[in-house]
């Protein structure tokens, strides 16, 4: 199943490039859930030779939140707000492609200054992961949107995820639904506050959100 | 008994959000703090729990500690919570800026969230497992966000959204600092904190170094290091005061509290140097970045907020200082907490009496409210490390640690910004208590019982950490300072 984990990983960040690159915003959502459905694969493709319930459980898990929970508060909150598009973020969409790849780059090298102890199914599994989260990061600190940023927030969450699933059998399932459940209950709480910047600035570009700074008396 | 601590205030919590009476709400969120204040008393007189690696949950000597700190903060403001509640709901003349606000978030809204914040903070201090403790910090996240935006106007969305995106982030790079102990941890028994000292040498070094630097930066988002503070301001100063005192007070132990736990680690792996030295990066940083912003703030709910990056700073450096510094930290902690509640109280009077933020705006409260006046400067000379007052102890046991170990620069430093400081909020903190009151302010307004007996309760505690630290106290904070430091 070596191969069926490397489309994987090559699904990941061919999806990572198409955030990077698009500025509909639908788009985007559509690409994250795509990630969401194809990392729900992961926990159960990990360890072919021996799957488990919890494999399964977790699976699912994931494929019901990330792929299509997730995309469907942001969709709706799209509709809800009115905004199709992220204009003018801070970085542009080729620039923001560039840095991309400049990030794989990173990410390659930085999967060579940190060993693993022991080795895993795929070798790509550490350094896509890695690329993941400095995409999630990026999209974070470019865009303007607050619908952009929990999106950025979502990619770097997908990228520790991937990262977690390397390391599926050393720790316990209880922490990793705990994860999920915190997850959800975020995007929600975040969804939420995006309705309501909405509705009091009539935009929800973060860029413009400056009421607040320190003022300085004399 | 922790199944209790925790059972309680996440139960009440839940049941507030069905409760329609409003007083109701209020007279059960007294009663859950009071219950969990009781229950934490309780653990004084029971066992500690030992080592164990298959349990999740225990209570050990810091543990405990930092309950206590915790359970006393929680029941002021929650005494003090339900009077500010009643004042709001009274139709009392709101501050300028939230004329143009829409009403207040519900009321159970801010009750049932503050007993769940309550559930979380606890959930974090005695979980034993560093997956769980991760869950239970990224649940304080979530449950306060509502009650920083509890005045619905566009200022605290603002800090609100802030706040959620800032310490989202920094949760999520905690969680890759737990799987990055799992690797630096494989085969010996994942995240369960009794594990990984029992494997002690034998965890992989880089990974255990690449943990621990995630950690400082997730964990310490939600601390406030400089240059992680910036959410810090901003909902300090929007959130109603009950909630900045709680989020000054307690939430910044529990975060410190998580860094102990992986400082804890880091020793029993024998790389306690390598932890040091981010605290006190970390902490010295954070003083300095304090000390900037303090200088002529014009906004005296910021000027708090910075004064509590300061405070951070403070108990880093503390804790960078090896198991002398460590009790001073904890002493500090615990001073901290209840000066800055009791300070952020006494804000929410002024500002209900003043109905501004401005610094140079408030003048002359000795003869507005007087009591409340009182308090501001007696919480002024707290904060700034002022002898009698127990910041002035356990700020000096932190500087004597820094001489000690010949750590001079860290000591000179550490002295030349706190007495920055201290210059610049004096100038700040005495004239908004002196002179003349402007007109809008009027003459002598009423003040609450309830607004003014838990301050002077809080007031009242520091003082008197300051002149005598009571006997089982002292056995506690030294039982925390040698299990946190690794000499078992």
């Amino acid at each position: 199943m070596k191969s069926g984990f490397d489309t994987v990983m090559i699904f990941l960040v061919l999806s990572n490039l198409a955030l990077l690159g698009s500025s509909r915003l639908g788009m985007c959502v559509r690409a994250l859930a795509l990630q969401g459905l194809v990392l729900s694969v992961l926990p159960v493709i990990v360890d072919m030779a021996d799957i488990t319930a919890r494999d399964l459980t977790l699976g699912l898990g994931t494929m019901l939140v990330k792929g299509f929970l997730f995309p469907w508060i942001l969709l709706r909150t799209l509709r809800d707000a009115g905004v199709r598009r992220e204009i003018e973020p801070y970085v542009g969409y080729t620039m923001s492609l560039i840095i991309g790849a400049a990030l794989l780059a990173l990410a390659l090298w930085l999967d060579r200054r940190l060993p693993l102890p022991h080795s895993f199914v795929s070798p790509l599994l550490v350094p896509v992961s890695f690329f993941t989260i400095f995409c999630g990061l990026f999209i974070l600190l470019s865009r303007k949107k607050a619908i952009t940023q929990v999106i950025g927030y979502l990619v770097l969450e997908n990228g520790i995820y991937s990262f977690g699933m390397a390391l599926a059998h050393e720790e316990p399932f209880l922490v990793e639904m705990g994860m999920l459940l915190d997850i959800f209950a975020a995007v929600f709480v975040m969804g939420i506050a995006i309705f309501h910047i909405h509705r009091e600035f009539e935009h929800m570009d973060t860029a413009r959100m400056t009421l607040l700074k320190d003022d300085y008396s004399g | 008994m922790i199944a209790a601590l925790l059972l309680v205030p996440t139960i009440a919590g839940i049941l507030t959000f069905f409760i329609r009476s409003a007083a109701a709400q209020r007279r059960l969120l007294r009663l859950t703090v009071t219950l969990h204040f009781l229950l934490t008393c309780g653990c004084w007189f029971l066992p500690l729990s030992k080592p164990d690696e298959s349990s999740w949950l225990g209570l050990d000597a810091p543990g405990l500690f930092f309950l206590t700190v915790t359970s006393i903060l929680t029941l002021a403001v929650g005494m003090y919570a339900a009077a500010f509640l009643r004042r709001e709901a009274s139709g009392v003349p709101r501050p300028i800026e939230l004329i143009r606000a829409l009403p207040n978030a519900p009321e159970a809204i801010f009750s049932g969230c503050s007993q769940l914040f309550l559930a979380a903070m606890t959930l974090v201090i005695v979980s034993r497992h560093f997956g769980l403790l991760w869950v239970a910090m990224e649940a304080t996240t979530l449950v306060s966000a509502p009650l920083i935006y509890f005045h619905r106007s566009r200022h605290s969305l603002e800090a609100t959204w802030k706040y959620l995106i800032l310490c989202s982030i920094g949760i999520a790079l905690a969680l890759l600092g737990n799987f990055f102990l799992v690797v630096a941890g494989t085969g010996h028994g994942g995240l369960s904190l009794d594990a990984l000292l029992a494997a002690g040498p034998h965890l992989n070094v880089l990974w255990l170094r690449a943990a621990a630097i995630f950690f400082f930066v997730g964990y310490g988002t939600k601390m406030g290091f400089a240059p992680l503070h910036t959410w810090r301001p901003d909902a300090y100063s929007e959130s109603p005061t009950p909630v900045a005192a709680l989020l000054s007070g307690a939430l910044v132990n529990c975060a410190f509290f998580a860094l102990l736990r992986v400082q804890q680690v880091l020793g029993a792996a024998g790389e306690a140097e390598f932890g040091r030295e981010l605290f006190l990066g970390f902490g010295l940083f954070s003083i300095l970045v304090a000390a900037i912003f303090v200088i002529r703030q014009a906004d005296y709910k910021r000027l708090l907020a910075y004064s509590s990056v300061e405070h951070v700073g403070i108990l880093a450096v503390g804790a960078g200082l090896a198991k002398a510094g460590l009790m001073g930290s904890l002493l500090h902690a615990l001073n901290h907490s209840l000066v800055k509640a009791m300070l952020f109280m006494v804000a929410g009077n002024i500002l209900a009496a003043s109905r501004t933020k401005s610094i140079p705006e408030v003048r002359g409260m000795l003869r507005v409210v007087p009591v409340s006046a009182v308090l501001w400067i007696a919480g002024f000379l707290a904060i700034t490390g002022s002898p009698p007052f127990g910041t002035f102890l356990s700020e000096f046991t932190i500087l004597k640690a820094a001489i000690d170990q010949s750590q001079f620069f860290v000591a000179a430093a550490y002295l030349f910004l706190l007495v920055a400081i201290f210059i610049a909020v004096a100038q700040l903190f005495l004239g908004m208590a002196q002179g003349e009151a402007p007109a809008s302010s009027g003459t002598r307004q009423p003040e609450a019982l309830a607004t003014i007996v838990p301050p002077i309760a809080l007031c009242m505690l520091a003082l008197s950490l300051g002149l005598y630290v009571p006997a089982p106290l002292q056995d506690l904070m030294n039982a925390a300072a040698q299990t946190l430091s690794g000499s078992m």
